[in-house]
């Protein structure tokens, strides 16, 4: 497969570097590192999206291009590399994987700013940014939570990072304060996009006893596989997947990013850019909540709704202890919230899950 | 941990459903590779194969008129490789991996009005009383047609290229291509119709995913199942029972680590997630150990002036 992705990489960026000959100078060149492809239907939609919002805000003053498919680590350094060659003044790279690339390729072209999805490392050119997805998942616990039979959650996992344990220990402390026996079985699918694989992974959590689903992956195979047993709900992941609305899609978090590639851009154009870390949720809308369907409760869904109100306006923190670590060891006192720092490095379970995290 | 929540049923059942994409696909090239063609464009045609038949299969209601639509379709596609490397003396390695490419960006396209569309479902087969009998019924006799025709097809690719003379043909070509122009043979055409199999094959393992296995269309969706099922063929030294029983060894173990994960055992997962490949890599280098060798052609272009 990265045969495949290296080879279409390449044609990819030999197709950029003719294209980039034609162009004119005057424009403000904007390019895209893509994990997955714009029709995923999820995490690279989305960017894809926020991308077109870009074009049609600045219309002639900007260029776009993007690369699709681009495998995490060597791959997509040259294809960054390739992009910064064709006259690219700001790069957005949106995958984790995608940070050591990000730092190499930017240390080499100091006048081109670079944009790294859910990184945290930054340098004079690099800014990173994020959406704080854990809010949103809080709010998919509680109505996870609430509505499991079985008691029995599955989740699957991509890769053991920060930010995906973040979303299942806020998914699981929300779940276990409105169901004190909720079980979560998470399965590592080691791939971000693999159809297949994550319809596999949700039969068997389904075929283990898991009524709901939640994914941390990037396709809507899992809702898939959720409709075809029936009686399991899911949520849309990154984006609305509405079109399995009501059942088995009961809400979704949806990444909005259009508003801050349209700021990002308009910073470059007027010289304003700086390096910066941004990681907004819910009160800002670079995180929102699809729509509740009718599928939840009416009590459960004015809880959910509460809670996102509380969590946009900041009276309420997804971590606020008291919080103990998987291993009993206390982690927030009563009343304390997570700082950014631990929850940007988070590399342990709440108390209650089960499982270790792969290292 | 609790092994208890694993069905050895139902894990051995999802095993012959999972398998089923790579050993369709594999099946395909090793008739295509037997032939002495080197196609490395099986990710390229099952992908085709995938949107074609979903397109099929979302229009007529039929899912099996699906596949025979992602059978045309792999094999139409597969129409322009053996243009490039029979007609044009093109490269193989590289006209393959431009099949590949094309084949990704060909399925992009069509499939961007059915995203999100579902397709109609594939019936089991009603095998009446065998389906019942406990853990063999549900086991073996309670799938889709589609598992038990790319069984069928192992079996018959198998029985043709060592029994019959169509097969022998097929074989000479692939091991001389020279010697059997010398006697009188088409290659070209042999060739032609071989790569045509392999499209038809591997564009039947693409719908399976997109019909059956996930089912709905999502571009990309094969992620990799070609360049797997191009591998099997090497490993399993280009003879069709051991495609099958890598295909299987691949699929089951796929499916048990998945449920491993589910049932919380404490193998770390990192071993887990990559022992489909590194057991069925063992195995069949082990299997491989006899003299057997790639067929004599593969690879090289033919050209009658030789």
């Amino acid at each position: 497969m990265t045969f495949t992705k290296l080879m279409a990489t390449a044609a990819l960026t030999l197709g950029l570097a003719t294209g980039a000959y034609a162009a004119g100078d005057e424009k403000t060149k904007v390019g895209f590192v893509f994990v997955g492809p714009v029709g995923d239907g999820g995490w690279t939609y989305e960017h894809n999206e926020a991308r077109l919002a870009v074009e049609e805000e600045f219309g002639d003053k900007v260029e776009t291009v993007f690369v699709e498919s681009v495998a995490e680590g060597p791959d997509s350094e040259r294809v960054m590399t390739q992009m910064a060659l064709d006259g690219a003044d700001l790069i957005f790279t949106t995958s984790f994987g995608y940070m050591d690339p990000t730092i190499n390729v930017a240390a080499k072209f100091p006048d081109v700013k670079f944009e790294h999805a859910t990184g945290y490392k930054r340098a004079e050119n690099v800014s990173t940014y994020s959406a704080r997805f854990y809010e949103g998942r809080a709010i998919q616990g509680h109505i996870a939570g609430s509505m499991t039979e079985s008691n029995i959650i599955g989740y699957i996992g991509s890769f053991p990072i920060p930010e995906v344990i973040r979303g299942i220990n806020s998914a699981y402390i929300h779940a276990k304060k409105v169901n004190p026996d909720v079980q979560f079985k998470i399965i590592w699918a080691y791939t971000w996009f693999d159809p297949a694989k994550e319809a596999d992974a949700a039969k068997v959590l389904i075929e283990q006893g898991a009524d709901v689903i939640l994914q941390h992956t990037d396709s809507t195979a899992p809702q898939a596989a959720a409709q075809e047993a029936g009686d399991v709900i899911t949520f849309g992941q990154a984006s609305d997947m509405i079109q399995y609305a009501p059942l088995p899609r009961v809400s979704s978090i949806i990444d909005d990013w259009a508003p801050y590639y349209i700021a990002r851009t308009k910073a470059v154009m007027d010289g304003t850019w700086t390096s910066t870390d941004t990681w907004d949720g819910i009160g800002p809308g670079m995180v929102g909540i699809g729509e509740i369907s009718d599928a939840v409760p009416a009590e459960v869904k004015a809880e959910a709704l509460e809670l996102k109100d509380k969590i946009a306006s900041g009276e309420y923190h997804p971590f606020t202890g008291p919080l103990k670590k998987q291993d009993g060891s206390d982690w927030l006192a009563e009343g304390e919230t997570a700082d950014d720092g631990t929850l940007a490095g988070m590399n342990f379970y709440v108390e209650g899950i089960e499982g270790d995290i792969p290292q | 941990m609790d092994l208890s929540v694993i069905n050895p049923i139902l894990l051995l059942a999802a095993l012959m459903s999972a398998a089923t994409p790579i050993l369709l696909a594999a099946t395909g090239e090793l008739v295509v590779e037997r032939s002495g063609v080197l196609n490395l464009g099986v990710e390229g045609m099952m992908i085709v194969g995938a949107i074609a038949g979903f397109i099929v299969a979302v229009h007529t209601g039929s899912p099996a008129l699906g596949f025979i639509g992602a059978a045309i379709g792999g094999a139409v596609l597969s129409l322009l490789f053996v243009f490039l490397t029979q007609v044009a003396l093109a490269n193989q390695v590289a006209s393959g991996l431009g099949l590949t490419l094309f084949g990704l960006g060909l399925s992009a396209l069509m499939g961007q009005s059915y995203v999100g569309v579902k397709p109609p479902r594939m019936a089991d087969m009603n095998l009446g009383p065998l389906s019942d009998i406990p853990v063999l019924g549900p086991i073996l006799f309670s799938h889709d047609a589609m598992v038990y025709i790319g069984l069928l097809i192992v079996a018959g690719v198998w029985a043709t290229l060592k029994y019959t003379r169509a097969g022998l043909v097929l074989r000479a070509v692939g091991e001389n291509h020279d010697a059997a122009h010398a006697l009188g043979y088409k290659v070209k055409r042999i060739r032609t119709l071989a790569v045509m199999f392999g499209g038809a094959c591997a564009g039947m393992g693409g719908a399976y995913i997109s019909l059956i296995r996930v089912p709905q269309w999502t571009e990309g969706m094969t992620a990799g199942v070609g360049w797997i099922a191009l591998a099997l063929v090497v490993f399993a030294s280009w003879k069709p029972w051991r495609v099958l029983l890598g295909a299987y060894l691949f699929g089951g173990i796929t499916q048990l680590q998945l449920n491993l994960q589910g049932a919380g055992v404490a193998i770390p997962v990192e071993y887990l997630a990559m022992s489909p490949y590194i057991v069925t890599i063992i195995v069949l280098v082990i299997l491989s150990a006899d003299k057997s060798r790639a067929p004599g052609s593969l690879g090289r272009i033919f050209h009658a002036s030789h």
